[in-house]
């Protein structure tokens, strides 16, 4: 086995008769920082929901840490995996939305603290000393009895992160987290992410449109075109000298839209 | 007019019995409607089918005809039940087939991305329905609860012809004793409103302190 | 006790009898409910505000107290005061009146949703406010209400045998009498909720075809 985290091969995914993803196959290593970039439609999302396993695959297989995501070994022969399974490997695997997804009846340091206690286990106290540090982390250590409706939308992402974070993922995905905000407000969330990315040797998957923060944060980036990789490598060359006609037109286009690259 | 207190006195005894029958069916549609509104969404299909037989029989048949069944055809199978307990037993499993759909509906109103949040924190299928699903929904529920629980009360004078004394039962004793209509018919349905304001304050009350911080914001 | 199938046979007729009078005073009880429904709803919005408090609070009693309770007062007090109405039309007025209050509610939400513009538009016509009503308003609204008011109709129906409690000669009290004249509950009480059942089974797939056919158009 080679030195890899994830493992996807071949892996395909249709929404009725629209295939989304066709025989994607890519891997990554541990402690990579990896972008997927790309127009919308593209499969990008699908394969980070995919990895959370709020999505199902048709074909092909998925392995994380070696071990296969959707499928287990019973009496010798490969069986599609049970809910134990998956919640055993889920505990792996991290994700942040786009629209945060904060539980609103809760307050900011219950959000943080609810999964900790419910799936590990852990004291309450020790849970809330963790969440506060988290929040010292993300800058909101004063928002701690706050109400999710009562935070800005880059506040929430912060919490979104620090909640995510609090069960300790190797790897965490993180699908379109500045999408949903004010420009404003999308520069507070990138620097929490690249603080984490310098600080921690997680894995990170991110699906952005924001091509700077791709190109001064992954160590690589995907291109993907209709359910398809088109294009990979270091953000260098993908974003200053991409070789694929489509990549290329896919970049003019954004910094036609007034990008920064 | 001396007798007026007498027949004061009576009213007011029925007015017990209605309060008393009010309570319990609602003690008993609450977790039917909690079970059966869930059930509907078991991952069980011979749950599902139960929890549906149960809210369309209920919400089929008519209240009077379920409350008569219970009195007069239950005794034929050995299970004989005082007018009380009968007319709980109906009123209560029949609002709670009414109270299921709207467990169902709340549940079911929680957007999928709360859904998706509880699987990737790796809650299981009853944490996320017992700290994020259930609580969120409470709050949709209550106004709804609120209405099931007035048409309860009102459905309560039905047991009156089951002869249990209740309000509407002790109105028709005055009518006959006094000859007198207009005075224990309208003293009865100010009694029956003053029920019904009281249970609407109440869960205004209640929805005001679950809506508290909330905000109305879900995003 | 054994079901008797030939007591059944007996009974049928008589029941279907009183079928005949549920079903009337239900069709008659919808009519007044969705006419007095919609005349709740324009005094609740009349620019006096005594008449829209008044009719207000008038509804609001109205729905918080039992129907039973309200048949009895039709059927006991108005004779006193010079009313005589026959247990049947006493009953078709219960009802009515009953449901027209919740029937309001859906006249007053339907009534709300008509965008603004559409009303600015009829002034714009110089159209009187009677006409704007007839041909702009209502025609617009009450449509999509159509499945709501046919779900309380439905709701109405389950109702209708409490005005076996004031003589009415329904399903419900032909019931009761031949169980009472034969001693014999069983049946005649199970085949009433079989027969109210089935009515209720054949409502639902009406009710979603009116849902499908009036959905609103966005």
């Amino acid at each position: 086995m080679t030195d890899t985290i994830i493992d996807i091969d071949c892996v395909t995914k249709r929404y009725g008769s629209h295939t989304v993803l066709k025989d994607l196959c890519f891997s990554v290593r541990p402690g990579e920082k990896l972008a997927l970039i790309g127009p919308s439609g593209s499969g990008k999302t699908t394969i980070l929901r995919t990895l959370m396993t709020l999505e199902t695959i048709e074909g092909g297989t998925i392995r994380i840490d070696g071990e296969n995501l959707f499928q287990m070994e019973r009496n010798g022969r490969l069986v599609p995996a049970d809910e134990a399974h998956l919640h055993r490997m889920r505990t792996k695997i991290g994700m942040v939305f786009q629209l945060f997804n904060l539980f609103p009846h809760k307050c900011v340091l219950d959000n943080i603290t609810l999964a900790p206690m419910l799936t590990k286990g852990v004291k309450k106290a020790d849970a809330e000393r963790r969440a506060m540090e988290l929040l010292d982390l993300v800058g909101l250590a004063d928002k701690a009895r706050a109400m999710p409706a009562q935070l800005s939308g880059g506040q929430k992402q912060r919490v979104a992160i620090a909640r995510a974070l609090a069960l300790q993922p190797r790897i965490m995905l993180f699908d379109e987290v500045t999408s949903a905000l004010d420009p404003e407000l999308v520069e507070e969330v990138l620097s929490v992410m690249r603080m984490l990315g310098s600080t921690t040797d997680m894995t990170m998957l991110l699906v952005t449109h924001e091509m700077s923060f791709a190109h001064d944060f992954a160590d690589r980036v995907l291109f993907f075109d209709r359910g398809r990789i088109v294009e990979e490598g270091p953000p260098d060359v993908l974003f200053t000298n991409p070789s694929h006609e489509r990549t290329q037109t896919f970049l003019k286009k954004i910094i036609a839209a007034g990008q920064r690259i | 007019m001396a007798d007026w207190a007498g027949y004061m006195g009576l009213m007011l005894d029925g007015a017990l019995v209605t309060a008393k029958l009010t309570v319990l069916g609602c003690a008993l549609a609450l977790p039917a409607a909690f079970l059966a509104g869930l059930g509907r969404l078991s991952r069980f299909s011979a749950v599902r089918a139960l929890s549906v037989a149960y809210i369309e029989f209920f919400r089929g048949t008519s209240i009077f005809v379920q409350l008569f069944w219970a009195y007069f055809v239950l005794p034929l199978m050995g299970v004989t039940l005082t007018p009380l307990q009968a007319g709980v037993l109906a009123l209560g499993l029949n609002v709670g087939a009414y109270g299921a759909e709207v467990v169902r509906s709340a549940v079911q109103s929680i957007g999928r991305e709360q859904h998706e949040a509880c699987v990737a924190l790796n809650l299981t299928r009853w944490q996320s329905l017992r700290h994020v699903l259930l609580p969120q929904a409470a709050v949709v529920m209550v106004p709804t609860f609120c209405n099931n629980a007035i048409e309860l009360l009102k459905a309560t004078s039905v047991v009156s012809l089951i002869s249990l004394s209740d309000l509407t039962f002790q109105a028709q004793v005055v009518r006959s004793q006094t000859g007198s209509t207009a005075m224990p018919f309208l003293t009865v349905l100010v009694i029956y409103f003053a029920y019904a304001s009281l249970i609407s304050f109440g869960m205004k009350t209640l929805e005001r302190r679950m809506t508290r911080g909330l905000d109305g914001l879900r995003t | 006790m054994e079901w008797d199938w030939e007591f059944v046979r007996e009974i049928m007729p008589t029941l279907l009898d009183g079928l005949r009078i549920t079903l009337l005073a239900t069709l008659l009880g919808s009519m007044l409910a969705a006419a007095a429904g919609l005349g709740f709803a324009l005094l609740r919005r009349s620019k006096s505000r005594a008449v829209a408090r008044t009719t207000g609070f008038v509804v609001e009693f109205i729905r918080g107290t039992p129907l039973l309770v309200q048949l009895y007062f039709l059927f006991y007090v108005l004779p006193e005061l010079g009313v005589l109405l026959s247990p049947l039309t006493a009953g078709v007025v219960g009802l009515g009146l009953h449901y027209a209050t919740y029937t309001s509610e859906v006249f007053r939400a339907g009534i709300d949703n008509t965008p603004r513009g559409q009303w600015e538009a009829a002034k714009a016509c110089n159209l009187t406010p009677y006409q704007t009503w007839r041909h702009i308003i209502l025609p617009q609204a009450i449509p999509p209400m159509i499945p709501a008011l046919a779900n309380y109709f439905v709701a109405m129906f389950k109702e209708t045998p409490l005005l076996s409690a004031i003589t009415v000669i329904e399903l419900m009290s032909e019931a009761r009498s031949v169980a009472n004249s034969n001693y014999r509950y069983l049946e005649p009480m199970t085949l009433v909720g079989v027969l109210f059942l089935c009515i209720s089974l054949i409502a639902v797939p009406a009710l979603h075809l009116l849902e499908r056919r009036f959905r609103p158009t966005r």
